[in-house]
């Protein structure tokens, strides 16, 4: 009796799972089905399948510069945001604690104005004046910046909490290293895991980004997001063949992170 | 288990001990050059976070004939604007709902089964919370669009009539299906909170699986349920590329009316876009703010 209802249970709970997996899976598989399939209108299965559209895509002299730029934006704002954050989580940690704090609330603050509110500020300081990035890839990257910050801190935050940054530091001094050859040669190492797989994870939401790219820059530097908007009127195949072009990258980067941070250090 | 705390505050006390003494030595010279390096970061997170919304914050005040609340007055006397804040948090709400009811079953599910499974749809999942936007509309469009595969074959089959995407109805399915996975990542850690021998210590005294989940199960849940229901609504409130790619901006929701009068080419007016700009902060700092609280009472909770 009980048997039984522990093996309807375990039944049930598998049943779910695969529910959640298919639900999840519906939209990639159709726009997958969709790109290569030759002609597909106003019936349940497409017609034949080709892998034309896929060709046809990777030729596209406009789509490999949105590519391109993309991947320019997204590198240029992690660069910045790992030039930027890594000091400022050593010098938190090390030499003002207290500062965490006031960081955690300050991280929120991305979350908490969306892009298009802070579009409409950024679109009037720097639209034109001694600033003027409007329309340019650099306020993109600056942007992106804000967007990545708060997954970067804390995953960065959490692995320099765990690597006990002030008894490692002790112990350069202790040898002889002074602070900046101690934070690049001991500590930096130390923080290479938590560091790749918040780039990782970053780049890939980056790399779907779609607001700040349109309101700020739009056609003057056009991104992969972009550029899918601005096609919305082409072929269906052909953007389909484009989102799961895109999708791809983003898995792959995205299974990169996980498999990384499964790994025993 | 006294021994190794006791080993602590030993070393604890020889470092604090042993610490000053070396800070004292390189403090004046260390700590301003440690602030140095804080500026660059201060400079650019001032140029691209905090001035923006401080524009937007002195600008929703800023009219034609000077400072004064007229923006927000028009805001909540017009039908118009009114209704985009309606519509977006109906949507959010009702996607919130739906996304959350599916991320508890789920994530549930996922904790009772063999391992290989259970690693496969995680990590599934988390890869599909970055398909969102743009290229997750696309995909409904193909899915479930006017032509749509899963439209047809769910009219063919008459279980609905007629489907339209482009609609309330139609975006609410749209942004669950996005809330999903981010709510299966927030909730899996949660059920860590439900010990094993609870469920059967319950089932020894006499509780069904009702009255265990009635009075166990969803109390101990709640403080995590409802910090993930504020993300959620916050995540859909903010969404703005999948309902511009399927409507060109034509359905009216607040980010659509935000962005349109500031890119648009016949109405741009962006103090009025500030006043309804501050108006979704608002809405998204009582979320926040929702939340932290909710956070804090969850980690007291779990100790």
């Amino acid at each position: 009796m009980r048997a039984a209802e522990t093996k309807r249970g375990a039944l049930y709970h598998r049943m779910v799972v695969w529910l959640l997996f298919f639900i999840l899976l519906l939209p990639l598989a159709a726009t997958f089905l969709y790109s290569i399939s030759s002609s597909w209108s106003a019936t349940i299965l497409p017609d034949g399948l080709t892998f034309d559209w896929y060709l046809q895509l990777w030729s596209e002299e406009r789509f490999l510069r949105a590519f391109a730029q993309s991947l320019l934006v997204c590198l240029g704002a992690l660069a910045l945001a790992v030039v930027l954050i890594l000091p400022l989580l050593f010098v938190v940690h090390y030499h003002f604690p207290k500062l965490d704090g006031l960081m955690n609330i300050l991280i929120l603050l991305p979350f908490a104005v969306p892009p298009v509110v802070s579009s409409v500020g950024l679109l009037q300081l720097y639209g034109s004046g001694p600033l003027a990035m409007v329309g340019t890839p650099w306020i993109l990257i600056g942007a992106y910046f804000t967007i990545a910050l708060p997954f970067m801190y804390r995953a960065i935050s959490n692995n320099l909490q765990a690597i006990n940054l002030r008894d490692l530091m002790d112990a350069a001094h202790l040898l002889g290293a002074s602070t900046w050859k101690a934070a690049f040669l001991v500590v930096l190492p130390n923080l290479r895991k938590g560091l790749m797989v918040s780039l990782f994870l970053s780049f890939s939401f980056l790399f779907g980004e779609f607001v700040f790219a349109n309101l700020l820059v739009g056609t003057r530097y056009e991104t992969l997001q972009v550029y899918l908007n601005n096609m919305k009127n082409s072929s269906g195949h052909f953007n389909s063949a484009l989102v799961i072009s895109y999708f791809f990258f983003v898995l792959v980067f995205t299974w990169a992170a996980t498999r990384l941070n499964r790994e025993k250090p | 288990m006294s021994a190794p705390l006791e080993d602590n505050l030993k070393t604890a006390a020889i470092r604090d001990g042993a610490v000053p003494r070396i800070a004292d030595r390189r403090a004046p010279r260390g700590k301003w050059l440690a602030l140095l390096c804080l500026l660059p970061f201060a400079v650019f997170f001032f140029a691209f976070q905090i001035a923006p919304l401080l524009w937007v914050t002195l600008n929703s005040l800023n009219t034609a004939d000077g400072w004064s609340l007229a923006n927000f007055e028009k805001v909540f006397g017009s039908k118009f604007y009114l209704q985009a804040i309606k519509h977006s948090l109906q949507i959010a709400f009702w996607s919130s709902l739906f996304g959350i009811v599916i991320a508890i079953l789920g994530s549930y599910s996922l904790r009772q089964v063999d391992s290989k499974l259970r690693d496969f749809v995680m990590a599934f999942s988390n890869m599909t919370s970055n398909f969102a936007g743009v290229p997750l509309a696309f995909a409904f469009v193909i899915l479930l669009g006017f032509n749509g595969a899963l439209t047809i074959l769910l009219k063919q089959a008459g279980i609905i009539e007629d489907f339209n995407l482009y609609s309330k109805t139609g975006l609410i399915v749209l942004y669950t299906y996005f809330q999903i996975p981010l709510g299966v990542l927030l909730l899996y850690p949660a059920f860590d909170a439900l010990r094993e021998d609870w469920r059967e210590s319950a089932s020894l005294l006499g509780a069904g699986t009702w009255s265990y989940w009635r009075y166990i199960g969803l109390p101990v849940l709640t403080p995590a349920l409802l910090g993930t229901f504020v993300i959620l609504l916050a995540n859909a409130l903010g969404a703005y590329a999948t309902v511009y790619y399927l409507t060109t901006g034509n359905f009216n929701v607040l980010p659509i009316r935000i962005a349109a009068m500031i890119s648009g080419d016949i109405s741009l007016d962006p103090n009025m876009a500030s006043a309804l700009a501050m108006v979704l902060v608002g809405l998204m700092g009582v979320i926040t703010l929702a939340h932290q609280l909710l956070l804090r009472r969850s980690y007291h909770a779990g100790r």
